[in-house]
């Protein structure tokens, strides 16, 4: 690690002055303490979010906390299986809405637009992705939740309507990540397709989307993780009922909306169990990193 | 059926899923403001919210949101940049690189309602530093230094070679080389990326929510309490009261989040030219 920093050749050839080197051996150390600071971040997340949760394993139970189907602060019951189920329905059907938008959308902008109709696009998509979560939910809770609740003649809360804001939501993330896969594909391969005599389309999903499929699956896991993690969207349109989902139009909850929904007044017990779901939900979008890491790393070893 | 046929067919399909897109942010961006520029006006921004329903203006959140903002850009920015000028040119590949790049990639990805109460847990009640704007800061640039790190890393990256050989070749030092010659020549791609994590830090509620506090004040030290814009949207939104007001924070959070994000792609395009 340290051949770059010319050191000097006492004796022989001095390249640069003692006090020179001094210097910029201190500057590496810095900028090395910098980086370090990722790690470090990450370390004291662990532990702290760790270190608040682990009543719940010791005085608790894990499996009776995992396994647990009731989630009651009165009675001490901190069952989270309820809200492991509402994330993951919300997350599944936000995930099957938005993937074939997102997709076909990346798509589009790498092998049909136009120039000037990408350079319109694009950045639609960019800055779809940069309005704030809050501002979704409260579209969702004005909006869509009204449309909803006219259409089904329930309050309009429940997975249902979550799917659609979340799908609104994780389609920049996917679209974005995909397309960069597609356009990573060498030109050269579409080339010899069309020399074939092959159409566009078939190019496209004989040809491109296959070569492209693990970055394509990698966007859609990074959008697993944001529609998993997200809060406060969720959480204004799900209706916060933390029972097991009866049907995609009744109120439910999720991990991360209950997490806000108690912190306000929990103590104790209660508040180290949300703890270990925020704990929960930092080792599940880690294992999603570790996930797409060592799929980039085959990849590129292929 | 015919090829051509359903070649047609299919383009058409990719067609809707993008027009769909673009149609979705059109009608967000189009609902809120149609229902945020009636309330907008300079009393609404400049005065102080009052009463039950938080009448009058949201002043105090505009300069909280802002004033946390700055913080953590200030905490981020040295860290993040000359974090990627260890990993763009100094560092060798090796397993204390990948260590930091999967920690990176992690806090790029961990959830923001984690980070609050992270936040919580570490800035506000373990180093005693309360419900404040240093609290929230703190938790914000840890959101915002993989987003400046990439940015960085790859504007360092993408300053040709030729120019260091030049910066070499006089018999300047490494650090020499770096500061004077790949930095400068990366600045207008690192200011992008450090504009964009500030939109994004404006957009964040949850992490705030915990880390700054959810009384309406106006912040002078960074030891104070404050109420960003998002989490008075929040509190208004889930209430029900005063839908206009939330409706015209809203749309000023949108604004502001717009102008970062096209100030960001001016800088880009004014200063790649040269």
């Amino acid at each position: 690690m340290t051949e770059h920093a010319a050191p000097p050749q006492t004796g022989t050839l001095q390249l640069v002055s003692r006090s020179t080197y001094i210097k910029e051996s201190l500057l590496r150390s810095l900028f090395f303490l910098c980086a370090f600071v990722f790690v470090l971040a990450v370390a004291l997340i662990f532990v702290f979010v760790g270190w608040k949760a682990w009543p719940i394993v010791a005085d608790y139970g894990l499996w009776r906390f995992i396994s647990g189907s009731v989630w009651s602060s009165g009675t001490e019951q901190f069952g989270i299986l309820p809200l492991i189920a509402g994330s993951f329905l919300v997350t599944l059907g936000a995930l099957a809405l938005g993937t074939p938008l997102a997709v076909g959308t990346a798509v589009f902008l790498s092998d049909v637009a136009s120039p000037r109709v990408r350079s319109f696009v694009r950045p639609a998509v960019e800055l779809l992705a940069g309005v704030p979560s809050v501002v979704y939910g409260f579209f969702g809770i004005i909006l869509l939740r009204s449309i909803v609740a006219r259409f089904t003649g329930t309050l309009g809360f429940g997975a249902f309507t979550a799917w659609i804001v979340l799908a609104i939501m994780i389609v920049p993330t996917i679209a974005a990540l995909s397309e960069d896969a597609l356009r990573s594909i060498p030109e050269g391969i579409r080339e010899a397709s069309y020399a074939m005599g092959a159409t566009q389309w078939q190019t496209i999903y004989k040809v491109v989307v296959p070569a492209a499929k693990i970055g394509i699956i990698d966007a859609i896991i990074l959008g697993m993780g944001r529609a998993i993690g997200e809060t406060m969207a969720v959480l204004m349109v799900v209706g916060n009922a933390p029972v097991f989902p009866k049907g995609v139009f009744a109120p439910l909850s999720t991990m991360t909306s209950q997490i806000v929904m108690d912190m306000p007044y929990a103590v104790g017990l209660h508040r180290t169990a949300l703890f270990a779901m925020a704990a929960m939900l930092f080792i599940f979008s880690m294992l999603l990193v570790a996930t797409v890491r060592l799929s980039s790393r085959l990849r590129s070893r292929s | 059926m015919n090829k051509r046929v359903t070649n047609k067919l299919a383009l058409g399909v990719l067609w809707g899923a993008a027009i769909l897109t673009v149609a979705v942010l059109g009608a967000v961006l189009l609902y809120v403001f149609v229902n945020g520029i009636r309330v907008i006006s300079p009393a609404f921004i400049f005065t102080w919210p009052h009463g039950v329903n938080a009448e009058g203006g949201i002043w105090p959140t505009i300069v909280a949101t802002v004033y946390v903002t700055a913080l953590a850009m200030l905490i981020s920015t040295p860290i993040a940049v000359l974090a990627a000028v260890y990993l763009a040119e100094y560092a060798t590949q090796g397993r204390i690189v990948s260590t930091i790049r999967f920690a990176a990639d992690s806090l790029a990805s961990v959830p923001s309602i984690v980070m609050g109460l992270f936040g919580f847990a570490l800035f506000v009640e373990a180093m005693g530093m309360g419900l404040s704007m240093i609290s929230a800061a703190l938790a914000l640039s840890l959101l915002m230094l993989p987003i400046i790190m990439r940015a960085t890393e790859e504007a360092i990256r993408a300053v040709p070679k030729y120019m260091r050989w030049g910066s070499y070749g006089l018999g300047a030092t490494k650090w020499q080389t770096v500061s004077k010659i790949v930095l400068p020549a990366a600045a207008p791609r690192i200011v992008t990326g450090v504009v964009l994590s500030a939109g994004r830090a404006v957009g964040e509620t949850a992490v705030v929510l915990y880390t700054m506090g959810q009384a309406v004040n106006m912040p002078v030290t960074p030891l104070d309490s404050g109420r960003p814009m998002t989490v008075h949207l929040y509190l208004l939104a889930v209430e029900g009261i005063n839908l206009p007001a939330a409706f015209g924070t809203a749309l000023l959070l949108i604004v502001l989040i717009l102008g970062f994000n096209l100030s960001a792609r001016w800088i880009l395009r004014h200063y790649r030219k040269v």
